[in-house]
């Protein structure tokens, strides 16, 4: 186990299985998303308030929880880069940060489009959608931050004291926004004892929540892969390879 | 511990000491702030009610962006001449000097703000009653801000264009305690209890005096590395 860990987290091996593992993420993220799609599009029946507006869920629901997941594992990876120093932990941080922030980007206007027929507008400052917003702003914050500083090294020490800030923080702007205020629809999938959606359509929110998953994991190791060439430009492997 | 305690009082006085030789400067934040507030009635409208009704949001966003801008200096002129680099050599934990001079500038830019604040509000015609709740909200809210935009501060002090980078990183974090704040003075405005909102901020400000300081110098030692 140990052993695997530590040559996965060499640069070389890292590019080896990382360029293995791709086809196979990226041939269940087709399966599950075409299942996922099918039962939510076709099987699934009409909700009976929201009519077939609901099934924008499908989308929104599982982008909002990504947008959340992908935070969770940027500020995991800043903690492995900054207590253990190995420099793939930055490597898959930074390139988690522009997908985290399209999932954020996604939440918000597939959010924006269900808000029109649900709640009559476009926008309106309900919680849980501006709690999403300012998630928005700690991704292109770290963003910034990030392309501003011209040493990778330090750049990638810096964002991840910013994420690690961050994550103290989420829940904290996450309470204080839901006590501010709320409008939107309570959670319905976390209440495991009886949770209020029926399996019709728990089933392919699961299958979109698990292809999202897999998406995810293939482009993050996609944009791992390019970044790691980049930064071992200069060692002998990355010229052997590319010539 | 007692060269530690000299320590933090040393730099606390030489902090205390360069913003007095600069009494110019200090003025900046306050005006500013004032000025934020003054474009409200100009550009809404200058009816009472109106004014009464914003005037939380009005005094605290005014707040935020002052503390922001006076924030910018907090190491930028000890990173220029160098004695942030021996700040980080001394043999003294870094975090307590990092709280040293996080006190130093809220004693010269925040306590100022805290001070104005009554003033404000009669300029926006809030009750009496809000105007206190007002004056506990900034004096327990405006260290807080200190705190978290030392550590923006800290992580943009090496960089050219820091300024908007800043802003950036900084405002999304201030945000619970706006919330919290603006609450409670609206609250004490309609009459309600504040103590609730009061007792949140204060527990956000013994989170960032007890977690920020850390954050804070390791984004120095990143940013000086």
């Amino acid at each position: 186990m140990w052993t695997f860990l530590h040559k996965f987290a060499s640069p070389k091996h890292f590019y080896r299985i990382a360029g293995k593992m791709i086809p196979w993420l990226a041939a269940l993220t087709v399966l599950f998303m075409v299942a996922g799609l099918y039962f939510g599009l076709f099987v699934a029946p009409p909700d009976y308030q929201q009519g077939e507006s609901y099934r924008i869920m499908f989308i929104h629901v599982p982008s909002a929880w990504m947008s959340l997941f992908v935070y969770v594992f940027m500020a995991v990876a800043a903690a492995i880069h900054l207590i253990w120093n190995i420099k793939l932990a930055d490597v898959m941080a930074s390139s988690s940060a522009v997908l985290g922030a399209s999932f954020t980007f996604l939440a918000l206007a597939t959010g924006s489009l269900w808000g029109k027929p649900m709640w009559g507008a476009w926008w309106v400052w309900d919680a849980r959608l501006t709690s999403e917003l300012i998630l928005l702003f700690l991704y292109l914050g770290y963003i910034a931050l990030v392309s501003a500083i011209d040493d990778k090294r330090a750049a990638g020490r810096a964002g991840g004291v910013l994420i690690l800030v961050g994550v103290v923080n989420i829940p904290i702007i996450h309470y204080s926004v839901e006590w501010w205020n709320t409008l939107h629809q309570g959670p319905t999938v976390t209440k495991f004892d009886k949770p209020s959606i029926h399996l019709s359509m728990l089933l392919p929110l699961l299958l979109m929540a698990a292809a999202f998953q897999f998406y995810f994991f293939t482009l993050v190791l996609m944009r791992a892969r390019t970044e790691v060439l980049e930064r071992e430009r200069r060692s002998a492997w990355v010229e052997e390879l590319l010539g | 511990m007692d060269s530690l305690v000299a320590a933090f009082l040393a730099l606390l006085r030489r902090d205390l000491m360069l913003a007095f030789r600069h009494r110019g400067e200090l003025a900046n934040p306050l005006i500013f702030f004032l000025m934020i507030v003054t474009l409200y009635p100009l550009g809404v409208s200058p009816d009472v009610n109106l004014l009464r009704q914003i005037a939380p949001g009005v005094i605290w966003i005014a707040a935020l962006l002052a503390a922001l801008f006076s924030l910018e200096n907090l190491f930028r002129t000890d990173f220029d001449d160098g004695s942030l680099e021996q700040l980080l050599l001394s043999p003294q934990p870094l975090p307590v000097l990092v709280i040293a001079k996080v006190l130093a500038h809220w004693l010269v830019s925040g306590l100022p703000m805290v001070l104005l604040a009554p003033l404000l509000g009669l300029l926006l015609s809030m009750p009496a009653a809000a105007v206190k709740v007002l004056v506990a909200s900034l004096a327990i809210g405006t260290p807080l801000l200190s705190l978290i935009g030392a550590v923006g501060v800290a992580l943009t002090v090496g960089l050219r264009r820091g300024g908007l980078l800043l802003t950036l990183l900084i405002l999304p974090l201030y945000i619970p305690v706006l919330i919290f704040a603006t609450s409670a003075v609206s609250a004490a405005a309609a009459g309600l209890p504040v103590a609730g909102q009061l007792y949140l901020l204060a527990a956000l400000l013994a989170l960032g005096v007890t977690l920020a300081p850390f954050a804070v110098a390791a984004a120095l030692r990143i940013s000086l590395s």
